[in-house]
């Protein structure tokens, strides 16, 4: 059985991504393969541009938004974006589109940002995930 | 003369949060040669069992965890 965490990635917003990175991060600190379908609100977060300046945060959740920025500010946390990049960077992180999601926001692959590998369809994210022992839903 | 197990690569992860100190010596102990010593100072909690953990399972030896004013010094042989 692959060693390996796959994780659906439904939300768009930062405090979200956040756990996405890290995960992904630990995983491979671990020795782990990791995959990640990035969907809906998910894959809008990776529109070119979009890792960047994305600011969302979960509504629920709006009276603290101002003050956990504040505060990674002040100790120069890096970005889920940077996480992302350097959990890439250290081992097997593959980053995929959903289909289906592009093709309703009537996007193509050039439109995401480059940290992105393919575009799959669900299909193809579940077999491989059926795989592994550990998927998420963020 | 200077000999290989002398040699210390010392990386100051200090004011970084989980994961980044076990991320930084993963690629301190990547660069290092079987033998080295390679040296990671956390201020993070995670660290504290995350650092060990990780040692123990990708077969390097842990030398020591050494505290010091508001962090940890985490001393790592590099055995593969």
């Amino acid at each position: 059985m692959p060693n390996k965490l796959s994780m659906v990635v439904f939300s768009g917003t930062v405090d979200r991504l956040y756990p996405a990175a890290i995960m992904a991060s630990g995983a491979v600190a671990m020795g782990m393969d990791v995959e990640l379908f990035l969907t809906f609100y998910g894959l809008d977060a990776f529109r070119m541009g979009q890792p960047q300046k994305n600011q969302k945060m979960d509504v629920n959740y709006a009276e603290l938004a101002p003050m956990l920025a504040q505060l990674m500010k002040e100790k120069n946390v890096p970005s889920w974006y940077e996480m992302l990049l350097k959990a890439k960077e250290m081992g097997n992180v593959r980053v995929h589109a959903c289909a289906m999601t592009l093709d309703l926001m009537g996007m193509k692959k050039e439109h995401l940002d480059p940290i992105v590998d393919d575009v799959v369809g669900v299909g193809e994210f579940v077999s491989n995930a059926k795989e592994g022992e550990i998927t998420l839903f963020l | 003369m200077v000999s290989a197990a002398d040699q210390k690569i010392v990386l100051d992860a200090r004011g970084s949060f989980c994961p980044g100190p076990l991320m930084e010596l993963i690629r301190g102990i990547r660069q290092a040669k079987v033998g080295e010593v390679v040296e990671v100072w956390s201020s993070d909690q995670g660290s504290r069992t995350d650092i060990p953990f990780w040692v123990q399972k990708s077969g390097h030896g842990l030398v020591g965890v050494y505290e010091e004013a508001g962090y940890a010094r985490f001393v790592v042989k590099k055995l593969r």
